[in-house]
Protein backbone atom coordinates (compact mmCIF):
# COMPACT_ATOMS: atom_id res chain seq x y z
CA UNK A 1 0.00 0.00 0.00
CA UNK A 2 2.86 2.40 0.73
CA UNK A 3 3.64 4.79 -2.06
CA UNK A 4 7.28 5.68 -2.39
CA UNK A 5 7.65 9.43 -2.12
CA UNK A 6 10.09 11.57 -4.02
CA UNK A 7 12.30 13.40 -1.58
CA UNK A 8 13.81 16.78 -2.59
CA UNK A 9 17.31 15.25 -2.95
CA UNK A 10 16.08 13.16 -5.80
CA UNK A 11 14.87 16.11 -7.82
CA UNK A 12 17.03 16.89 -10.79
CA UNK A 13 18.41 20.42 -11.17
CA UNK A 14 15.97 21.30 -13.96
CA UNK A 15 13.05 20.16 -11.82
CA UNK A 16 14.19 22.19 -8.89
CA UNK A 17 14.14 25.38 -10.97
CA UNK A 18 10.38 25.37 -11.17
CA UNK A 19 9.79 24.25 -7.61
CA UNK A 20 8.85 27.84 -6.64
CA UNK A 21 5.68 27.24 -8.65
CA UNK A 22 4.61 24.97 -5.82
CA UNK A 23 6.32 26.58 -2.86
CA UNK A 24 5.05 30.17 -3.31
CA UNK A 25 1.31 29.49 -3.69
CA UNK A 26 1.61 26.85 -0.98
CA UNK A 27 3.18 29.38 1.37
CA UNK A 28 0.34 31.83 0.71
CA UNK A 29 -2.22 29.24 1.73
CA UNK A 30 -0.19 28.28 4.79
CA UNK A 31 -0.15 31.93 5.87
CA UNK A 32 -3.91 32.15 5.40
CA UNK A 33 -4.45 28.96 7.41
CA UNK A 34 -1.90 29.62 10.10
CA UNK A 35 -2.06 33.34 10.78
CA UNK A 36 -5.57 33.47 12.34
CA UNK A 37 -4.67 30.67 14.72
CA UNK A 38 -1.40 32.34 15.67
CA UNK A 39 -3.29 35.62 16.23
CA UNK A 40 -5.71 33.81 18.54
CA UNK A 41 -2.86 32.44 20.63
CA UNK A 42 -1.05 35.82 20.68
CA UNK A 43 -4.20 37.55 21.96
CA UNK A 44 -4.61 34.82 24.57
CA UNK A 45 -1.15 35.54 26.02
CA UNK A 46 -1.48 37.69 29.09
CA UNK A 47 -5.17 36.93 29.45
CA UNK A 48 -5.85 35.46 32.87
CA UNK A 49 -6.57 32.13 31.22
CA UNK A 50 -7.70 30.14 34.23
CA UNK A 51 -10.10 32.68 35.68
CA UNK A 52 -11.97 32.93 32.37
CA UNK A 53 -11.81 29.20 31.66
CA UNK A 54 -13.38 28.36 35.01
CA UNK A 55 -16.01 31.11 34.88
CA UNK A 56 -19.47 29.68 35.34
CA UNK A 57 -20.65 30.39 31.79
CA UNK A 58 -17.54 28.75 30.33
CA UNK A 59 -17.76 25.68 32.55
CA UNK A 60 -21.47 25.18 31.90
CA UNK A 61 -20.88 25.49 28.15
CA UNK A 62 -17.91 23.11 28.34
CA UNK A 63 -19.91 20.48 30.23
CA UNK A 64 -22.86 20.77 27.87
CA UNK A 65 -20.57 20.56 24.83
CA UNK A 66 -18.83 17.42 26.12
CA UNK A 67 -22.13 15.75 27.02
CA UNK A 68 -23.99 16.54 23.79
CA UNK A 69 -21.06 15.75 21.47
CA UNK A 70 -20.37 12.41 23.19
CA UNK A 71 -24.03 11.39 22.97
CA UNK A 72 -24.13 12.53 19.36
CA UNK A 73 -21.02 10.56 18.37
CA UNK A 74 -22.40 7.46 20.16
CA UNK A 75 -25.62 7.76 18.19
CA UNK A 76 -23.58 8.12 14.98
CA UNK A 77 -21.62 4.95 15.82
CA UNK A 78 -24.73 3.00 16.69
CA UNK A 79 -26.82 3.82 13.65
CA UNK A 80 -24.05 4.93 11.30
CA UNK A 81 -22.01 1.73 11.34
CA UNK A 82 -24.77 -0.47 9.86
CA UNK A 83 -25.45 2.14 7.18
CA UNK A 84 -21.74 2.42 6.33
CA UNK A 85 -21.55 -1.38 6.11
CA UNK A 86 -24.49 -1.52 3.72
CA UNK A 87 -23.10 1.31 1.59
CA UNK A 88 -19.69 -0.38 1.35
CA UNK A 89 -20.70 -4.01 0.76
CA UNK A 90 -24.07 -4.06 -0.97
CA UNK A 91 -25.17 -3.07 -4.44
CA UNK A 92 -28.74 -1.89 -4.95
CA UNK A 93 -30.67 0.48 -7.22
CA UNK A 94 -30.56 4.11 -6.13
CA UNK A 95 -27.33 3.66 -4.20
CA UNK A 96 -25.68 6.65 -5.88
CA UNK A 97 -28.59 8.92 -4.96
CA UNK A 98 -28.51 7.62 -1.39
CA UNK A 99 -24.79 8.38 -1.21
CA UNK A 100 -25.47 11.99 -2.17
CA UNK A 101 -28.17 12.26 0.49
CA UNK A 102 -25.78 10.91 3.14
CA UNK A 103 -22.94 13.23 2.10
CA UNK A 104 -25.07 16.35 1.68
CA UNK A 105 -24.94 17.62 5.29
CA UNK A 106 -21.11 17.74 5.02
CA UNK A 107 -21.27 20.55 2.46
CA UNK A 108 -24.59 22.13 3.46
CA UNK A 109 -24.33 25.52 5.20
CA UNK A 110 -25.15 24.89 8.88
CA UNK A 111 -27.79 27.62 8.79
CA UNK A 112 -29.59 25.67 6.06
CA UNK A 113 -29.34 22.56 8.24
CA UNK A 114 -30.78 24.48 11.20
CA UNK A 115 -33.68 25.89 9.21
CA UNK A 116 -34.42 22.48 7.67
CA UNK A 117 -34.41 20.83 11.12
CA UNK A 118 -36.74 23.53 12.44
CA UNK A 119 -39.11 23.10 9.51
CA UNK A 120 -39.08 19.31 9.96
CA UNK A 121 -39.14 18.85 13.74
CA UNK A 122 -40.30 22.28 14.95
CA UNK A 123 -43.70 22.70 16.56
CA UNK A 124 -45.24 23.69 13.25
CA UNK A 125 -42.84 21.47 11.29
CA UNK A 126 -43.73 18.65 8.91
CA UNK A 127 -43.32 16.03 11.66
CA UNK A 128 -43.76 18.46 14.54
CA UNK A 129 -47.48 17.81 14.81
CA UNK A 130 -46.99 14.05 15.16
CA UNK A 131 -44.30 14.61 17.81
CA UNK A 132 -46.52 17.09 19.67
CA UNK A 133 -49.36 14.55 19.78
CA UNK A 134 -47.15 12.22 21.79
CA UNK A 135 -46.05 15.09 23.99
CA UNK A 136 -42.63 15.77 22.46
CA UNK A 137 -41.47 19.27 21.59
CA UNK A 138 -37.90 19.36 20.32
CA UNK A 139 -36.89 22.98 19.65
CA UNK A 140 -35.03 24.75 22.48
CA UNK A 141 -34.01 21.48 24.17
CA UNK A 142 -30.71 19.66 24.74
CA UNK A 143 -32.08 16.87 22.54
CA UNK A 144 -32.33 19.42 19.72
CA UNK A 145 -28.62 20.21 20.22
CA UNK A 146 -27.78 16.51 19.89
CA UNK A 147 -29.96 16.15 16.78
CA UNK A 148 -28.31 19.18 15.16
CA UNK A 149 -24.83 17.85 15.96
CA UNK A 150 -25.68 14.37 14.67
CA UNK A 151 -27.20 15.80 11.49
CA UNK A 152 -24.05 17.66 10.54
CA UNK A 153 -21.43 15.21 11.85
CA UNK A 154 -22.74 11.66 11.31
CA UNK A 155 -22.11 11.78 7.54
CA UNK A 156 -18.39 12.15 8.27
CA UNK A 157 -18.49 8.94 10.28
CA UNK A 158 -20.47 7.01 7.65
CA UNK A 159 -18.01 8.17 5.00
CA UNK A 160 -14.91 7.11 6.94
CA UNK A 161 -16.45 3.81 8.07
CA UNK A 162 -17.62 2.80 4.61
CA UNK A 163 -14.16 3.51 3.18
CA UNK A 164 -12.82 1.22 5.91
CA UNK A 165 -15.29 -1.55 5.09
CA UNK A 166 -14.74 -1.21 1.35
CA UNK A 167 -10.98 -1.54 1.73
CA UNK A 168 -11.24 -5.09 3.08
CA UNK A 169 -10.10 -7.76 0.61
CA UNK A 170 -13.18 -9.59 -0.85
CA UNK A 171 -11.26 -12.87 -0.58
CA UNK A 172 -11.45 -12.62 3.20
CA UNK A 173 -15.23 -12.34 2.94
CA UNK A 174 -15.35 -15.37 0.62
CA UNK A 175 -13.21 -17.38 3.01
CA UNK A 176 -15.57 -16.54 5.86
CA UNK A 177 -18.52 -17.70 3.74
CA UNK A 178 -16.73 -20.97 2.94
CA UNK A 179 -16.20 -21.48 6.67
CA UNK A 180 -19.99 -21.13 7.06
CA UNK A 181 -20.16 -17.73 8.76
CA UNK A 182 -23.55 -15.96 8.66
CA UNK A 183 -23.96 -12.20 8.04
CA UNK A 184 -23.70 -11.25 11.71
CA UNK A 185 -20.66 -13.46 12.33
CA UNK A 186 -19.02 -12.10 9.21
CA UNK A 187 -19.60 -8.55 10.46
CA UNK A 188 -18.73 -8.99 14.13
CA UNK A 189 -15.78 -11.42 13.84
CA UNK A 190 -14.22 -10.38 10.55
CA UNK A 191 -15.27 -7.05 9.08
CA UNK A 192 -15.61 -5.00 12.26
CA UNK A 193 -12.17 -5.93 13.66
CA UNK A 194 -10.52 -5.35 10.26
CA UNK A 195 -12.14 -1.91 9.82
CA UNK A 196 -11.71 -0.80 13.41
CA UNK A 197 -9.02 1.80 12.67
CA UNK A 198 -11.20 3.48 10.05
CA UNK A 199 -14.18 3.37 12.43
CA UNK A 200 -12.18 4.91 15.27
CA UNK A 201 -10.73 7.60 13.03
CA UNK A 202 -14.23 8.37 11.72
CA UNK A 203 -15.52 8.59 15.28
CA UNK A 204 -12.78 11.08 16.21
CA UNK A 205 -13.46 13.45 13.30
CA UNK A 206 -17.22 13.13 13.91
CA UNK A 207 -16.79 14.01 17.57
CA UNK A 208 -14.64 17.02 16.70
CA UNK A 209 -17.22 18.24 14.18
CA UNK A 210 -20.06 17.77 16.70
CA UNK A 211 -18.06 19.72 19.29
CA UNK A 212 -17.71 22.63 16.86
CA UNK A 213 -21.33 22.71 15.65
CA UNK A 214 -22.76 26.23 15.75
CA UNK A 215 -25.18 27.32 13.02
CA UNK A 216 -27.67 24.48 13.12
CA UNK A 217 -27.67 24.52 16.93
CA UNK A 218 -28.42 28.23 17.33
CA UNK A 219 -31.29 28.01 14.81
CA UNK A 220 -32.84 24.74 15.95
CA UNK A 221 -32.01 24.61 19.66
CA UNK A 222 -31.71 28.30 20.49
CA UNK A 223 -29.33 29.68 23.08
CA UNK A 224 -29.91 29.03 26.80
CA UNK A 225 -27.18 28.49 29.36
CA UNK A 226 -27.10 24.89 30.54
CA UNK A 227 -29.66 23.74 27.96
CA UNK A 228 -28.44 24.67 24.50
CA UNK A 229 -25.52 27.09 24.95
CA UNK A 230 -22.58 24.94 23.82
CA UNK A 231 -19.01 26.25 23.60
CA UNK A 232 -19.30 27.66 20.06
CA UNK A 233 -22.46 29.57 21.07
CA UNK A 234 -20.80 30.86 24.23
CA UNK A 235 -17.88 32.06 22.08
CA UNK A 236 -20.25 33.89 19.75
CA UNK A 237 -22.05 35.70 22.56
CA UNK A 238 -18.88 36.09 24.62
CA UNK A 239 -17.39 37.97 21.67
CA UNK A 240 -19.81 40.78 22.44
CA UNK A 241 -19.88 40.51 26.21
CA UNK A 242 -16.26 39.90 27.02
CA UNK A 243 -13.75 39.24 24.26
CA UNK A 244 -11.42 37.48 26.70
CA UNK A 245 -13.97 34.77 27.46
CA UNK A 246 -14.38 34.19 23.73
CA UNK A 247 -10.60 34.04 23.19
CA UNK A 248 -10.01 31.61 26.05
CA UNK A 249 -12.83 29.31 24.94
CA UNK A 250 -11.59 29.47 21.33
CA UNK A 251 -8.05 28.55 22.32
CA UNK A 252 -9.43 25.62 24.31
CA UNK A 253 -11.42 24.41 21.30
CA UNK A 254 -8.43 24.81 18.96
CA UNK A 255 -6.24 22.78 21.28
CA UNK A 256 -8.82 20.00 21.63
CA UNK A 257 -9.26 19.93 17.85
CA UNK A 258 -5.50 19.77 17.26
CA UNK A 259 -5.22 16.87 19.69
CA UNK A 260 -8.05 15.05 17.93
CA UNK A 261 -6.59 15.61 14.47
CA UNK A 262 -3.24 14.15 15.52
CA UNK A 263 -5.02 11.21 17.12
CA UNK A 264 -6.88 10.66 13.86
CA UNK A 265 -3.63 10.70 11.89
CA UNK A 266 -2.26 8.04 14.20
CA UNK A 267 -5.36 5.91 13.66
CA UNK A 268 -5.15 6.33 9.91
CA UNK A 269 -1.55 5.15 10.07
CA UNK A 270 -0.51 8.26 8.12
CA UNK A 271 -2.05 6.60 5.09
CA UNK A 272 -3.66 9.71 3.68
CA UNK A 273 -0.69 12.03 3.68
CA UNK B 1 5.31 28.49 -19.94
CA UNK B 2 6.18 31.43 -22.18
CA UNK B 3 2.74 31.33 -23.74
CA UNK B 4 1.12 31.48 -20.32
CA UNK B 5 3.24 34.48 -19.36
CA UNK B 6 2.35 36.23 -22.60
CA UNK B 7 -1.35 35.61 -22.00
CA UNK B 8 -0.99 36.87 -18.48
CA UNK B 9 0.77 40.05 -19.61
CA UNK B 10 -1.78 40.72 -22.30
CA UNK B 11 -4.72 40.25 -20.00
CA UNK B 12 -3.24 42.55 -17.36
CA UNK B 13 -2.71 45.21 -20.01
CA UNK B 14 -6.28 44.82 -21.20
CA UNK B 15 -7.63 44.96 -17.67
CA UNK B 16 -5.59 48.02 -16.69
CA UNK B 17 -6.71 49.69 -19.91
CA UNK B 18 -10.30 49.09 -18.92
CA UNK B 19 -9.72 50.52 -15.50
CA UNK B 20 -8.13 53.69 -16.85
CA UNK B 21 -11.17 54.49 -18.97
CA UNK B 22 -13.62 53.70 -16.18
CA UNK B 23 -11.86 55.87 -13.55
CA UNK B 24 -12.11 58.84 -15.87
CA UNK B 25 -15.90 58.72 -15.48
CA UNK B 26 -17.37 59.70 -12.07
CA UNK B 27 -16.09 57.32 -9.40
CA UNK B 28 -18.87 55.46 -7.59
CA UNK B 29 -19.08 56.20 -3.86
CA UNK B 30 -20.03 53.63 -1.29
CA UNK B 31 -21.48 54.47 2.09
CA UNK B 32 -21.37 51.72 4.71
CA UNK B 33 -23.96 51.99 7.47
CA UNK B 34 -23.87 49.79 10.57
CA UNK B 35 -27.36 49.82 12.03
CA UNK B 36 -29.28 48.08 14.83
CA UNK B 37 -31.29 45.08 13.59
CA UNK B 38 -34.55 46.78 14.58
CA UNK B 39 -33.86 49.49 11.98
CA UNK B 40 -33.77 46.97 9.09
CA UNK B 41 -37.06 47.83 7.36
CA UNK B 42 -36.96 51.58 7.95
CA UNK B 43 -33.32 52.00 6.91
CA UNK B 44 -33.77 49.81 3.82
CA UNK B 45 -36.45 52.22 2.64
CA UNK B 46 -34.40 55.28 3.61
CA UNK B 47 -31.37 53.83 1.82
CA UNK B 48 -33.32 53.39 -1.44
CA UNK B 49 -34.60 56.97 -1.36
CA UNK B 50 -31.14 58.31 -0.45
CA UNK B 51 -29.56 56.42 -3.37
CA UNK B 52 -32.21 57.70 -5.77
CA UNK B 53 -31.52 61.27 -4.61
CA UNK B 54 -27.72 60.82 -4.89
CA UNK B 55 -26.83 59.15 -8.21
CA UNK B 56 -23.55 57.27 -8.12
CA UNK B 57 -23.87 56.56 -4.40
CA UNK B 58 -24.42 53.06 -3.06
CA UNK B 59 -25.50 52.54 0.52
CA UNK B 60 -24.53 49.19 2.04
CA UNK B 61 -26.09 48.18 5.36
CA UNK B 62 -24.87 45.82 8.04
CA UNK B 63 -27.82 45.05 10.31
CA UNK B 64 -27.12 43.16 13.55
CA UNK B 65 -27.45 43.53 17.29
CA UNK B 66 -25.93 46.92 18.25
CA UNK B 67 -23.51 45.15 20.63
CA UNK B 68 -22.23 42.98 17.74
CA UNK B 69 -21.76 46.02 15.48
CA UNK B 70 -19.93 47.91 18.24
CA UNK B 71 -17.52 44.96 18.66
CA UNK B 72 -16.96 44.73 14.90
CA UNK B 73 -16.09 48.45 14.75
CA UNK B 74 -13.71 48.06 17.71
CA UNK B 75 -12.04 45.17 15.88
CA UNK B 76 -11.37 47.34 12.84
CA UNK B 77 -14.46 47.00 10.63
CA UNK B 78 -14.75 49.86 8.12
CA UNK B 79 -18.00 51.77 8.52
CA UNK B 80 -19.11 55.33 7.82
CA UNK B 81 -22.20 55.61 10.03
CA UNK B 82 -23.26 53.76 13.17
CA UNK B 83 -26.88 53.73 14.38
CA UNK B 84 -27.38 52.05 17.75
CA UNK B 85 -30.52 50.91 19.57
CA UNK B 86 -29.15 52.22 22.87
CA UNK B 87 -26.82 54.92 24.17
CA UNK B 88 -24.52 52.39 25.85
CA UNK B 89 -22.89 50.99 22.69
CA UNK B 90 -22.51 54.49 21.25
CA UNK B 91 -20.92 55.74 24.50
CA UNK B 92 -18.46 52.83 24.38
CA UNK B 93 -17.39 53.91 20.89
CA UNK B 94 -17.08 57.54 22.05
CA UNK B 95 -14.79 56.55 24.91
CA UNK B 96 -12.81 54.34 22.54
CA UNK B 97 -12.28 57.32 20.21
CA UNK B 98 -14.16 55.83 17.28
CA UNK B 99 -16.85 58.52 17.42
CA UNK B 100 -16.65 62.19 18.47
CA UNK B 101 -19.00 62.98 21.33
CA UNK B 102 -20.36 66.12 19.60
CA UNK B 103 -21.25 64.11 16.48
CA UNK B 104 -23.75 61.87 18.28
CA UNK B 105 -27.39 62.72 17.50
CA UNK B 106 -30.32 60.86 19.02
CA UNK B 107 -32.82 60.48 16.17
CA UNK B 108 -35.75 58.31 17.24
CA UNK B 109 -37.26 56.36 20.08
CA UNK B 110 -38.93 53.00 20.27
CA UNK B 111 -41.10 51.18 22.79
CA UNK B 112 -41.54 47.55 23.72
CA UNK B 113 -44.41 45.18 23.00
CA UNK B 114 -45.20 41.48 23.46
CA UNK B 115 -45.73 39.48 20.26
CA UNK B 116 -47.33 36.06 19.78
CA UNK B 117 -47.75 33.78 16.73
CA UNK B 118 -50.88 34.45 14.65
CA UNK B 119 -52.65 31.38 16.13
CA UNK B 120 -51.58 32.29 19.69
CA UNK B 121 -50.85 28.66 20.72
CA UNK B 122 -50.52 29.43 24.45
CA UNK B 123 -53.75 31.51 24.40
CA UNK B 124 -52.12 34.52 26.02
CA UNK B 125 -54.36 37.53 26.60
CA UNK B 126 -52.58 39.61 29.23
CA UNK B 127 -49.11 40.36 30.54
CA UNK B 128 -49.87 38.19 33.59
CA UNK B 129 -50.24 35.19 31.27
CA UNK B 130 -46.51 35.39 30.46
CA UNK B 131 -45.82 34.04 33.97
CA UNK B 132 -48.04 30.94 33.52
CA UNK B 133 -45.87 27.80 33.76
CA UNK B 134 -45.06 26.16 30.44
CA UNK B 135 -45.31 29.25 28.24
CA UNK B 136 -42.35 29.31 25.84
CA UNK B 137 -40.83 32.77 25.81
CA UNK B 138 -37.95 33.95 23.63
CA UNK B 139 -35.98 37.05 24.60
CA UNK B 140 -32.81 38.61 23.27
CA UNK B 141 -29.66 38.14 25.34
CA UNK B 142 -28.95 40.78 28.00
CA UNK B 143 -26.02 42.06 25.93
CA UNK B 144 -28.40 42.97 23.09
CA UNK B 145 -30.14 46.35 23.64
CA UNK B 146 -33.65 44.87 23.29
CA UNK B 147 -32.73 42.11 25.75
CA UNK B 148 -31.64 44.70 28.28
CA UNK B 149 -34.79 46.82 27.72
CA UNK B 150 -36.95 43.68 28.15
CA UNK B 151 -35.32 43.03 31.53
CA UNK B 152 -36.13 46.63 32.53
CA UNK B 153 -39.77 46.20 31.51
CA UNK B 154 -39.97 42.96 33.51
CA UNK B 155 -38.50 44.81 36.50
CA UNK B 156 -41.16 47.52 36.12
CA UNK B 157 -43.93 44.93 35.81
CA UNK B 158 -42.53 42.95 38.74
CA UNK B 159 -43.19 45.80 41.16
CA UNK B 160 -46.66 46.24 39.63
CA UNK B 161 -47.85 42.64 39.20
CA UNK B 162 -45.80 41.33 42.13
CA UNK B 163 -45.45 37.79 43.51
CA UNK B 164 -42.16 37.02 41.76
CA UNK B 165 -43.56 37.94 38.34
CA UNK B 166 -40.18 38.55 36.70
CA UNK B 167 -38.69 35.34 38.08
CA UNK B 168 -41.62 33.29 36.74
CA UNK B 169 -41.40 34.91 33.31
CA UNK B 170 -37.63 34.33 33.12
CA UNK B 171 -38.17 30.67 34.11
CA UNK B 172 -40.28 30.40 30.95
CA UNK B 173 -37.51 31.69 28.68
CA UNK B 174 -36.39 28.93 26.29
CA UNK B 175 -33.79 30.91 24.34
CA UNK B 176 -31.78 34.14 24.45
CA UNK B 177 -31.27 35.29 20.86
CA UNK B 178 -28.53 37.47 19.36
CA UNK B 179 -30.69 40.19 17.92
CA UNK B 180 -34.30 41.29 17.89
CA UNK B 181 -35.03 39.92 14.41
CA UNK B 182 -34.13 36.40 15.62
CA UNK B 183 -36.72 36.79 18.39
CA UNK B 184 -39.33 37.87 15.82
CA UNK B 185 -38.38 34.92 13.55
CA UNK B 186 -38.81 32.33 16.31
CA UNK B 187 -42.28 33.73 17.09
CA UNK B 188 -43.22 33.98 13.39
CA UNK B 189 -42.27 30.31 12.92
CA UNK B 190 -44.58 29.49 15.82
CA UNK B 191 -41.77 27.84 17.79
CA UNK B 192 -42.09 30.30 20.66
CA UNK B 193 -45.37 31.30 22.35
CA UNK B 194 -44.26 34.88 22.95
CA UNK B 195 -41.38 37.31 22.59
CA UNK B 196 -40.65 40.83 23.80
CA UNK B 197 -39.61 43.10 20.93
CA UNK B 198 -39.87 46.73 19.77
CA UNK B 199 -43.22 48.21 18.69
CA UNK B 200 -41.59 48.83 15.30
CA UNK B 201 -41.01 45.07 14.88
CA UNK B 202 -44.71 44.46 15.44
CA UNK B 203 -45.51 46.98 12.68
CA UNK B 204 -43.13 45.12 10.33
CA UNK B 205 -44.87 41.80 11.11
CA UNK B 206 -48.59 42.70 11.08
CA UNK B 207 -49.75 39.05 11.09
CA UNK B 208 -48.56 38.57 14.68
CA UNK B 209 -50.81 38.95 17.75
CA UNK B 210 -49.76 41.61 20.25
CA UNK B 211 -50.11 42.59 23.90
CA UNK B 212 -49.37 46.25 24.64
CA UNK B 213 -47.20 47.21 27.58
CA UNK B 214 -48.75 50.22 29.40
CA UNK B 215 -46.73 53.42 29.00
CA UNK B 216 -46.06 53.71 32.74
CA UNK B 217 -44.32 50.30 32.76
CA UNK B 218 -42.73 50.58 29.34
CA UNK B 219 -39.26 51.91 28.58
CA UNK B 220 -38.23 54.51 26.03
CA UNK B 221 -35.45 53.12 23.85
CA UNK B 222 -33.43 56.06 22.54
CA UNK B 223 -31.62 55.51 19.21
CA UNK B 224 -28.46 57.56 18.54
CA UNK B 225 -26.49 57.74 15.31
CA UNK B 226 -23.09 59.21 14.42
CA UNK B 227 -20.46 59.28 11.69
CA UNK B 228 -17.32 57.30 12.48
CA UNK B 229 -14.10 59.29 12.87
CA UNK B 230 -12.18 57.11 10.41
CA UNK B 231 -14.89 57.30 7.73
CA UNK B 232 -13.48 57.73 4.23
CA UNK B 233 -16.60 59.62 3.12
CA UNK B 234 -17.33 62.05 5.95
CA UNK B 235 -19.44 64.41 3.78
CA UNK B 236 -21.54 61.57 2.48
CA UNK B 237 -21.91 60.15 6.00
CA UNK B 238 -23.11 63.57 7.21
CA UNK B 239 -25.53 63.84 4.26
CA UNK B 240 -27.05 60.47 5.19
CA UNK B 241 -27.41 61.53 8.83
CA UNK B 242 -28.97 64.85 7.79
CA UNK B 243 -31.48 62.95 5.65
CA UNK B 244 -32.50 60.78 8.61
CA UNK B 245 -32.93 63.86 10.81
CA UNK B 246 -34.92 65.65 8.04
CA UNK B 247 -38.72 65.64 8.15
CA UNK B 248 -38.79 63.17 5.26
CA UNK B 249 -36.49 60.71 7.05
CA UNK B 250 -38.39 61.12 10.32
CA UNK B 251 -41.71 60.46 8.54
CA UNK B 252 -40.39 57.17 7.13
CA UNK B 253 -39.21 56.08 10.58
CA UNK B 254 -42.61 56.94 12.07
CA UNK B 255 -44.31 54.89 9.35
CA UNK B 256 -42.30 51.90 10.58
CA UNK B 257 -43.51 52.39 14.15
CA UNK B 258 -40.72 54.50 15.63
CA UNK B 259 -41.61 57.48 17.82
CA UNK B 260 -40.16 60.98 17.50
CA UNK B 261 -37.90 62.38 20.23
CA UNK B 262 -39.88 64.31 22.81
Amino acid sequence: MRVRRIVPDELTTTNRHSSWLFVLPGLLLLILLGLPLIALFIRAIGVDFLSYAISETALTALKLSLFTSLVSVSVSLLIGTPLAYVMARWEFPGKAALQILIDLPIVLPPSVAGLALLLAFGRNGVFGGALMSIGISLPFTTVAVIIAQTFVSAPLYVRSASIGFAAIDPQIEEAAHVEGANQWQLFSRVMFPLARRALASGAVITWTRALGEFGATIMFAGNLEGVSQTMPLAIYLGFERNLNVAIVLSVLLVMVSMLMMSLMRKLDGNKIY
Amino acid sequence: MRRILLFFLMSTMLLSGCQLTSTQVSPPKKLTVYAAASLTNAFDEIGKIFMAANPGVTVAFNFAGSQALRTQIEEGAKADVFASANMKEMDTLVSGNYVAVDDVSPFMTNQLIVIMPANNPAELTSLVDLSKPGVKIVLAAKEVPIGNYAQQVLDNLDSFLGAGYKEKVLANVVSYENDVKQVVAKVQLGEADAGIVYSSDAIAAPELKKIDIPVEHNVVAKYPLAPLLNSENPELAQAFIDFILSSQGQAILQNWGFLPLK
